[in-house]
């Protein structure tokens, strides 16, 4: 917690603000230095965050023995609601910062095809980065809450303004879409606040959860002084902290009182927010902004959205859904898991149908993040006798793994659709073909990532999709065949446009005339994914490292929930249920 | 006997004229104003530097960081957590932390209105000085109806502060539209008003008084000892056509008819003024007549010991006559609940169509009435189970009022300024305007979004508070009512993104056409240095929003407790 770590984790938001504050300042008519300005600033996210993934800086590298938050920066923001301005990284969110920043670095590399308002469009786009980072790194409800909404203006505005033909429409439908999952979200906020209770955690958790106050001089309560000043309090202890709602649904009762229809507050709370995150995935049936918003959106703009945004949705689930409110997913499981693959199957399906290219790759996604839904449903205890929390933690990996595989070949894929778009104008799948002729450097990169996101082994797409398949074996064989199943729609979709694409005879369409080889600057943005593809599906422990130890501790404290709290709850429930049966029996 | 009557009367006036500043240095700055035309030197003055520096006095007058503690003889000032709730003036107003508040509110409100008149062009000579004296006079009466105390005095503010606004949307002589929808505010404002002085007479002819406490005292007597069903009958259309009145104000459905017609032919300027300083200080009465008239606890201090025997009696055993107002208070609660709900619903629901700009802010004011009312249910159902809790909830209701004050007056500028440069409201004349004005596109956008509740910008602390409020409530009382009204306030967030997005989209993405109405000027640098400074504020005010939380927590404090 020294002053290294505060400066850097909180410029890791503000760097981009700072730089959408300064590039307003700059002449709009010189374009190349706002766009040079702008991948400079991405950079200086992008640098941070390796320093942090690599080992070497004693306070600030990341441990990847730790399984808590570290690198944590905590200030009282609005103490009369208790919201903290609490910044902290841990195994769940950093693959996902790596994957932010890299992407949206990346993505801005792929701008300079954007030539109307540039400068506006750097400015959104900084504020789009700021948001992004902000998400994954609050460790505040609240903050976290006003993070995942300051993203929605710039998106609007950047589908909106340098979209395609339906840009408005599409815009917009992601607006409301999104908005309309996040007051659901907001509602669910303020019930776990209003039921929250930190004198019911012991010193211990409130430590764990990192719980903070301060004096009246402004020094860092501990944890022992801090517990006795809130028992001492009449009245409840609300707080935002995630970690602390975190510990009070897994070791206090406080969200379990009943709310409305005989159900909890944690069901309730848990529905809510799943329909909020799930919008974001997007899963069957509220997918449907995704489509238009990537048909419409601008190529940069569709990367950081696929890349990046939709991983906010299951990051969402993985970090608030199932440790806040443990009963409540268990008790859903199948509800979860059947969206899913519902997502899966039906995304496999719709993408085979399109014959527009982009449109396509976004059914696509719609089917692979199915892959992380499911992945992070899976609640293996529900297999009857036999508890088995090791493929449980292997569908969590799977699905983080998952998240980060399809950040890459999702972006790479769309970016590659944007190569070509950008030399003939259209995307028409039936209007392609043999491209491989006139650009065989570019159709051999857009292969590798086609089948990245297919699932081929050796590539990112597979080990996530691996795991998830075979975690969902103990809850449920129907459901793993199912999934398993899909992988042959997947190949049958992405070997098909990659066929009608590339391969056949050499392409005559509109613009032919235009179609060059890859230049340099598409190159550097396509190269780093292919490798990425290739490293991450060979050695998936480059990314696994980092988050094992969260994973293996956040599972271990749900089992434990499960195990001592539902297990024996349900026991009794079952008893009861015998004993009434008993006494009515004639 | 007489001459205690007079020396108590002395005495309690005296006592009472620095609560009372605020009011009279308005009605000072009015006669000013009114006689400056007289004289050859000052003739020539624009009345509005008169306003400026009288709402500026107003304001050191109230002092609202440490206010006039009344009830010391001498009157001191104090921190703003210290000031007792004091009677005035025998009991027809109240001086207490929450109408420093929102007196505050009003003055801040009236300033930045000055100012935003004298930079346009609507209100500029000769009608300047009949302008301000009714915007002052108007405002006088909102003062009064933020601190009344009494039914009478509750009657008058009303239409103190009504009758000048008449005027005011009016006050261009041969503009037709303007003097229909004049029409019919001052018709729609008699009728109202003639509904709830046959409501005020019908519960004090039962309640034996016309002092808000002392009639709540009776009501729980009454309520104790059973109400007679004739009673009940009285007494449910009593309130509701007290309600009447105090609906027209809000602009609550169903008693909104006149707010789009009146916007549309009124000035933005006025608008801006019907639409933040009047739905304050009605919603501030709201809070007022039905947090004074359901519980006891709220009842204040008497300033001068009129009668001592009578304040025994009243203080005798609340704990046992409190307890029976609560089938009144939850009464009240839910019909406020449910015209909340409607209104916002309607008010969101109706602005979808409109292609006016000005009516379209109308059924946004509607819509955020419906909002703000929604504090008050959750107020009413906390105060017999958490009084603290429902003392906070009044403080966001103060918080949501604040920020509303800053976002909607920066929406009816710019507006106002469009108006000037473009000569045209509609909504199409809007389009392409980013090429035009940079400041005017990215401030309304932000006051825009802002009003959709959308963080990080201000309005979205503002539906946070009023919306903690009700989640509070429900887990409190668990009254399930409160938890619909949570829920119709989200979703109606989420839809009313749809139409405020339609202006944005028409200034950043639409294409101005041949028919777009051109801008004949630029804007002048005063303009928009103007609205900057009402945007900044918006766009920061999340970082340190605690700062006003606290200040608005602690004068509420002792509203009700």
């Amino acid at each position: 917690m020294d002053n290294l770590t505060n400066f850097v984790v909180t410029s890791l938001i503000f760097t981009p603000v700072v730089g959408a504050i300064v590039l307003l300042f700059f002449p709009s008519e010189n374009k190349s230095l706002l766009r040079w300005c702008t991948l400079f600033v991405t950079l200086l996210v992008l640098l941070p965050t390796l320093w942090i993934a690599l080992p070497g800086n004693e306070s600030l590298s990341f441990q990847i023995n730790e399984a808590g938050v570290q690198n944590v920066v905590q200030t009282s923001w609005i103490p009369s609601f208790d919201i903290q301005f609490f910044l902290g990284i841990d195994g769940i969110s950093f693959p996902l910062l790596l994957l932010t920043s890299l992407v949206s670095c990346l993505a801005m590399g792929a701008s300079w095809t954007i030539d109307k308002y540039v400068k506006s469009y750097c400015v959104l786009y900084l504020l789009l980065l700021a948001g992004m980072m902000g998400v994954f790194l609050s460790l505040d409800f609240f903050l976290f809450y006003i993070f995942w909404e300051v993203m929605l203006l710039p998106m609007y505005f950047l589908i909106g303004v340098w979209g395609g033909p339906r840009k408005e429409y599409a815009a917009i439908k992601f607006f409301l879409y999104t908005l309309f999952g996040s007051v659901l979200m907001l509602i669910a906020l303020l019930m776990l606040y209003f039921n929250s209770d930190l004198r019911q955690l012991s010193a211990d958790q409130l430590a764990t959860a990192h719980v903070a106050a301060w004096d009246e001089a402004g020094q860092l309560l501990s944890a022992e002084n801090y517990k006795a000043t809130i028992d001492a309090s009449e009245y409840p202890v609300h707080t935002f902290n995630i970690l602390a709602l975190q510990q009070l649904g897994q070791h206090s009762d406080v969200f379990d009182q009943t709310l409305l229809f005989g159900k909890s507050i944690q069901w309730w709370a848990f529905v809510l927010l799943f329909i909020g995150f799930i919008i974001k995935v997007p899963s069957v049936p509220l997918h449907t902004w995704l489509p238009d918003a990537h048909v419409e959106a601008p190529t940069p703009i569709s990367m950081v959205l696929a890349g990046v945004l939709l991983k906010m949705g299951g990051y969402g689930i993985v970090r608030i859904c199932y440790p806040i409110c443990p009963d409540a997913g268990y008790d859903l499981v199948w509800v979860v898991c059947s969206i899913g693959v519902i997502s899966m199957v039906y995304g496999a399906f719709a993408a085979l149908a399109q014959t527009d290219f982009k449109r396509m790759v976004a059914y696509s996604s719609v089917s692979h993040m199915g892959y992380v839904v499911l992945g992070l449903g899976v609640w293996s205890a529900t297999a009857g006798s036999v508890f088995d929390p090791v493929s449980w933690s292997m569908g969590v990996k799977g699905a983080i793994f998952q998240m980060i595989g399809h950040g890459i070949s999702s972006a790479g894929m769309f970016f590659m659709v944007g190569v070509i778009y950008d030399r003939v104008h259209h995307r028409d799948l039936n209007q392609f073909g043999g491209l491989y002729g006139k650009m065989p450097v570019y159709t051999a990169m857009a292969i590798l990532l086609f089948f990245a996101g297919l699932g081929l082994p050796g590539l990112c797409g597979f080990i996530g999709e691996v795991f998830v398949v075979l975690s969902v074996w103990k809850l449920s064989a129907t459901l793993a065949a199912i999934s398993a199943a899909v992988v042959i729609l997947t190949a049958a979709y992405i070997l098909w446009a990659i066929q009608r694409v590339y391969l056949g005879a050499q392409y005559r369409g509109p613009h032919s005339e235009d179609l060059s080889e890859i230049n340099l600057r598409e190159m550097a943005i396509a190269l780093p994914l292919c490798v990425l593809a290739v490293v991450l599906g060979v050695f998936p422990a480059t990314m696994f490292r980092y988050m094992d130890a969260t994973v293996d501790q956040q599972i271990a404290d749900l089992v434990e929930w499960t195990e001592e709290v539902k297990l024996p709850k349900l026991r009794a429930e079952r008893e009861e249920a015998d004993k009434d049966v008993a006494a009515n029996a004639p | 006997m007489f001459f205690t009557l007079v020396n108590h009367l002395t005495s309690d006036t005296f006592a009472s004229l620095p609560g009372f500043g605020v009011e009279l240095v308005l009605c000072l700055t009015i006669v000013v104003i009114l006689l400056a035309r007289m004289f050859k030197f000052s003739e020539r003055m624009d009345s509005t530097w008169f306003a400026i520096l009288g709402t500026i006095i107003a304001l050191c007058v109230l002092s609202p960081l440490a206010p006039w503690d009344i009830s010391q003889s001498p009157a001191r000032m104090v921190a703003i957590g210290d000031l007792p709730r004091v009677e005035m003036f025998t009991g027809m107003l109240v001086h207490d932390g929450f109408s420093v508040v929102i007196k505050t509110f009003l003055l801040v409100f009236l300033l930045l209105f000055f100012v935003l008149v004298k930079l346009t062009k609507a209100h500029r000579k000769p009608d300047s000085p009949d302008f301000t004296a009714l915007v002052l006079g108007s405002a006088l009466g909102m003062c009064l109806m933020v601190s009344a105390n009494h039914m009478l005095m509750i009657f008058l503010a009303i239409e103190m502060a009504s009758v000048p606004s008449y005027a005011m949307v009016a006050i261009h002589r041969h503009d037709r539209k303007g003097s229909e929808a004049a029409l019919k505010y001052a018709v729609y404002g008699a009728a109202t008003a003639g509904v709830m002085l046959y409501g005020i007479s019908l519960l004090c002819g039962m309640l034996n008084s016309a002092h808000i406490p002392t009639m709540a005292f009776h009501l729980a007597e009454n309520a104790a000892s059973g109400i007679s069903p004739a009673e009940s009958v009285i007494l449910v259309m009593a309130m509701l056509m007290i309600l009447v009145g105090v609906a027209f104000k809000l602009s609550a459905v169903p008693f909104h008819q006149w707010c789009p017609d009146v916007f549309e032919g009124a000035t933005a300027e006025v608008g801006a003024f019907l639409s933040v300083a009047s739905k304050a200080a009605a919603l501030a009465l709201l809070v007022r007549m039905t947090v004074g008239l359901t519980c006891l606890e709220s009842a204040p201090l008497k300033l001068v010991d009129w009668n001592a025997s009578e304040q025994i009696a009243l203080a005798d055993h609340p704990e046992l006559i409190s307890p029976a107002l609560g089938s009144i208070q939850n009464f009240v609660a839910w019909v406020i609940a449910v015209m909340a709900a409607i209104t916002c619903t309607f008010g969101n629901l109706a602005a979808f169509a409109q292609t006016n700009i000005k009516r379209l802010l109308a059924y946004s004011t509607i819509a955020h009435a419906g909002y703000m009312m929604m504090a008050v249910p959750a107020v009413l159902a906390l105060v017999s189970i958490d009084p603290l809790a429902a003392g906070q909830c009044i403080g966001y209701l103060g918080l949501y009022i604040a920020v509303y004050l800053l976002m909607n007056l920066g929406a009816f500028a710019v507006v106002a300024m469009v108006r000037d440069v473009t000569g045209s409201e509609e909504i199409r004349d809007y389009a392409g305007m980013i090429h035009h004005s940079k400041s005017f596109t990215i401030c309304l956008t932000v006051m825009l979004i802002s009003l959709v509740g959308l963080p990080p910008l201000a309005g979205f602390i503002g539906k946070f508070a009023v919306f903690a409020g009700l989640a509070r409530g429900y887990l409190a009382s668990g009254e399930t009512y409160l938890v619909s009204l949570l829920v119709v306030g989200c979703v109606n967030t989420a839809i009313s993104l749809f139409y405020y997005l339609r202006i944005v989209k028409a200034m950043t993405i639409d294409a101005a056409d041949s028919n777009t109405a051109p801008m004949r000027s630029s804007p002048s640098i005063l303009q928009t240095g103007y609205l900057w400074c009402l945007t900044v504020p918006v766009l920061v005010l999340i970082v340190g929003w605690d700062v006003l939380n606290v200040w608005i927590q602690q004068a509420v404090l002792g509203l009700v407790s």
